[in-house]
């Protein structure tokens, strides 16, 4: 189906219709010339859904959690929206969308919106887009929005740019406690989950994870709205910004994500760290952070496809990486000679 | 019209046929051409396949069926394809599937007809080929 306008193509995503949804995705996605244009339209009308983030190490079960978690929703009689991200290859730009392999079902549910997306060469546990692709489920209505991040564990901080509450999914066996004390896993996680909790093991790895938050070794700034990595590097809002009130202290949730064991309990903690958001400035905060991440993010985006036009269309590009290149010029004085070109 | 940055290739086991290591070799197949591939599992029904093909906006939905129930389960997804309008979308069917059967399938729909042995490069060369092109 063609739509004769982003107009037309927003009105009918406002209004619900999944089909122009799935169609407003892959021009976000793909950074197509109208993609702007509908952003911009659609916008405005963000900010209803909860969006929950999904991450974890990889084999950890987040796929069929998130499954599990979305048919608790829709249960529940709301509206699903899901993005589950898995990584593109570096080499053949291909890749293998398995998450939705985990959704289950005998008929299908458009109350449950299901996306895939590829990281397209993007890190952080994420794809560029993601955001976007969330304000387009957001802007449809959709009151519930998962996102599964790709699933390297530590590295994906991403998620906190975009999520309102963070689910940090382990197992038993995977080593976890030890991947779990070093720095970030800790600080990332609104709820820890231990999934898979019917194997050996669970009850220590649970009770090693409380003994670690109960130290404070998770987020010291977890009011104070803190930012994601993404392109420019992770930024903290100053201490006078964390409000007055009850800090929120993670649970950990075991479940069983397979056969449902445990998902009632996390909804109700999710639930919970909702209304903590909502009745302490933690919510505003984080808001603004993200809005934060996110412009300066996209700034440096449009910026580095510009300078890499011009640089191109003045063929200046070449001459200065074949200096670089041999030695002739420096690294430095060869980005400041492109920031230049740039400006003149 | 968008330009697509990658061929969306859904991968659709339908009904009760169990055999999935065909379509998990052109999955891959697929991938390493650089296409993203959505593989939806087993056990299927031709109505989940639609609904999948239409949230994920797929440019080419690819059924393996080797349980002999093609001439039912295939004009159900194309009809289903076309009401929701995707009727552009390009429909694949390999598995095991009768050469005397093909015509009636393109005539309800399918594309193409891939049998078993078919050289992966040739179904993906037949889908670059064809997808983004009226």
């Amino acid at each position: 189906m063609a739509y004769e306008d982003v107009e037309q193509l927003a009105r009918a995503l406002l209004s619900g219709d999944r089909r122009a949804l799935a169609r407003a995705i892959s021009i976000v996605e793909d950074g197509a010339p109208e993609a702007r244009a509908l952003i911009k339209a659609v916008y405005p009308f963000t900010g209803r859904a909860r969006i929950i983030g999904i991450t974890g190490s990889p084999g950890a079960g987040k796929s069929t959690l998130v499954s599990a978690l979305a048919r608790a929703y829709r249960r529940e009689g709301r509206t699903v929206g899901v993005v589950a991200v898995d990584p593109s290859s570096p080499f053949t730009g291909g890749a293998l969308l398995g998450d939705r392999i985990r959704l289950g079902g005998d008929e299908p549910d458009p109350g449950l919106f299901f996306r895939s997306l590829a990281s397209r060469g993007h890190v952080g546990g994420l794809s560029w887009a993601a955001a976007d692709v969330v304000d387009m489920m957001d802007a449809a209505g959709r009151q519930v929005i998962l996102v599964e991040t790709v699933g390297a564990g530590q590295s994906e901080v991403e998620i906190m740019g975009l999520a309102g509450t963070i689910l940090v999914v382990t197992m038993p066996g995977a080593g976890d406690e030890i991947q779990a004390a070093k720095a970030g896993i800790l600080e990332i996680g609104d709820i820890f989950v231990v999934n898979k909790a019917d194997r050996d093991g669970a009850d220590a790895v649970a009770a090693n994870l409380e003994m670690m938050l109960d130290l404070g070794e998770g987020k010291v700034a977890v009011d104070a709205g803190h930012h994601g990595a993404g392109a420019i590097g992770p930024v903290r809002v100053a201490a006078e910004a964390v409000p007055a009130g009850p800090r929120w202290r993670p649970p950990v949730v075991k479940t069983v994500a397979r056969d449902g064991g445990g998902v009632d309990e996390l909804l109700n903690a999710i639930e919970r760290h909702a209304a903590y958001l909502a009745s302490t400035g933690a919510g505003a905060l984080r808001r603004r952070a993200r809005a934060a991440e996110r412009v300066l993010a996209v700034a440096a985006r449009i910026l580095l496809e510009e300078l890499k036009e011009l640089a191109q269309r003045a063929g200046r590009l070449d001459a200065l990486l074949a200096e670089v290149a041999g030695r002739r010029l420096d690294v430095y004085t060869a980005a400041e000679e492109l920031i230049k070109g740039r400006a003149e | 019209m968008v330009l697509r940055r990658a061929i969306r290739v859904l991968v659709a086991k339908p009904g009760l046929d169990s055999h999935d290591r065909g379509a998990k070799v052109i999955a891959r197949a697929l991938r390493d051409a650089g296409m993203e591939v959505i593989y939806t599992g087993l056990h299927q029904t031709p109505a989940q396949i639609v609904e999948a093909a239409v949230q994920e906006d797929v440019d080419v939905v690819a059924v393996s069926i080797l349980s002999g129930a093609h001439m039912t389960l295939l004009p159900k997804i194309a009809a289903g394809l076309r009401a929701e309008g995707l009727g552009d979308v390009l429909l694949l069917a390999g598995g095991i599937i009768p050469e005397e059967d093909v015509p009636a399938l393109k005539e309800a729909g399918v594309a193409e007809v891939f049998g078993p042995g078919t050289d992966t490069a040739v179904i993906v060369g037949y889908i670059q080929d064809h997808v983004g092109k009226d």
